[in-house]
């Protein structure tokens, strides 16, 4: 069965990241495919490259990238989201001037079709957040 | 169709919101601080007893833990799952609503 997944809450504010990350790790023990994982609203600062929790806590961006690299998870960040917080690209960063980009390998900026279409092509649609 | 909480009833009303609209034959699933409202002797135990006969109550085993709750502080018939369990609850179900 083909999942797709929304997250709306950033990285070490509740619990809504750790969950979903869980759920997908599960979902793929069992056999199903995660067809795409769409951050949306403060959920895009999951994506992020620099962060640099203690040792001895989890990283919650780098367990992103691990997972999508080893099962070629889509994951993507809603653009008027990540403008909003400073989540940039390199064609981000192009576009609108900044001197920066900080988003980590794995993610993609792109816009809210790709969550409707994630909503069409998906068996099921499940959402985590606050 | 699967319903899931995710914050405490103590907190936010969705437990009382979701079980408003929860039809004939659905799901209820606790997740994260929401494990809180299957505590017994709380106000949420009669809520979630009343409607035992129409709905099935599941709560997520590994989010108990993390708050020192288990068995013996459950509310009757609420059945412990673990993460295969959620996914297994969200296949069968054609559509999850999820109280945020």
């Amino acid at each position: 069965m083909k999942f797709g997944v929304l997250i709306n809450e950033g990285p070490y504010q509740h619990q809504a990241s750790d969950t979903a990350y869980k759920f997908i790790e599960a979902a793929i023990e069992e056999g199903h495919e995660i067809f795409r994982v769409f951050f949306y609203h403060d959920g895009v600062n999951n994506g992020t490259r620099l962060a640099t929790p203690p040792q001895d806590d989890r990283h919650i961006p780098n367990r992103w990238t691990e997972l999508a690299e080893k099962h070629e998870i889509d994951l993507v960040l809603c653009v008027a989201a990540a403008q909003r917080r400073g989540m940039v690209d390199e064609d981000e960063m192009k576009r609108n001037s900044k001197d920066a980009n900080n988003i980590a390998g794995k993610f993609r900026i792109s816009g809210l079709g790709q969550l409707i279409e994630a909503g069409i092509q998906a068996d099921r649609m499940i959402t985590f957040g606050d | 169709m699967l319903h899931t909480i995710n914050k405490s009833p103590f907190e936010k009303d969705s437990l009382k919101t979701c079980l408003r609209y929860a039809e004939k034959g659905s799901s209820v699933l606790f997740i994260e601080d929401a494990v809180y409202a299957c505590t017994k002797g709380t106000n949420f135990e009669k809520q979630i007893t009343e409607n035992q006969e129409n709905i099935s109550f599941y709560v997520l085993g590994p989010d108990l833990e993390a708050r020192g709750l288990d068995n013996s502080n459950l509310t009757n018939n609420i059945e412990i799952i673990d993460y295969k369990g959620f996914v297994k609850l969200v296949a069968e179900n054609e559509k999850t609503q999820n109280w945020l």
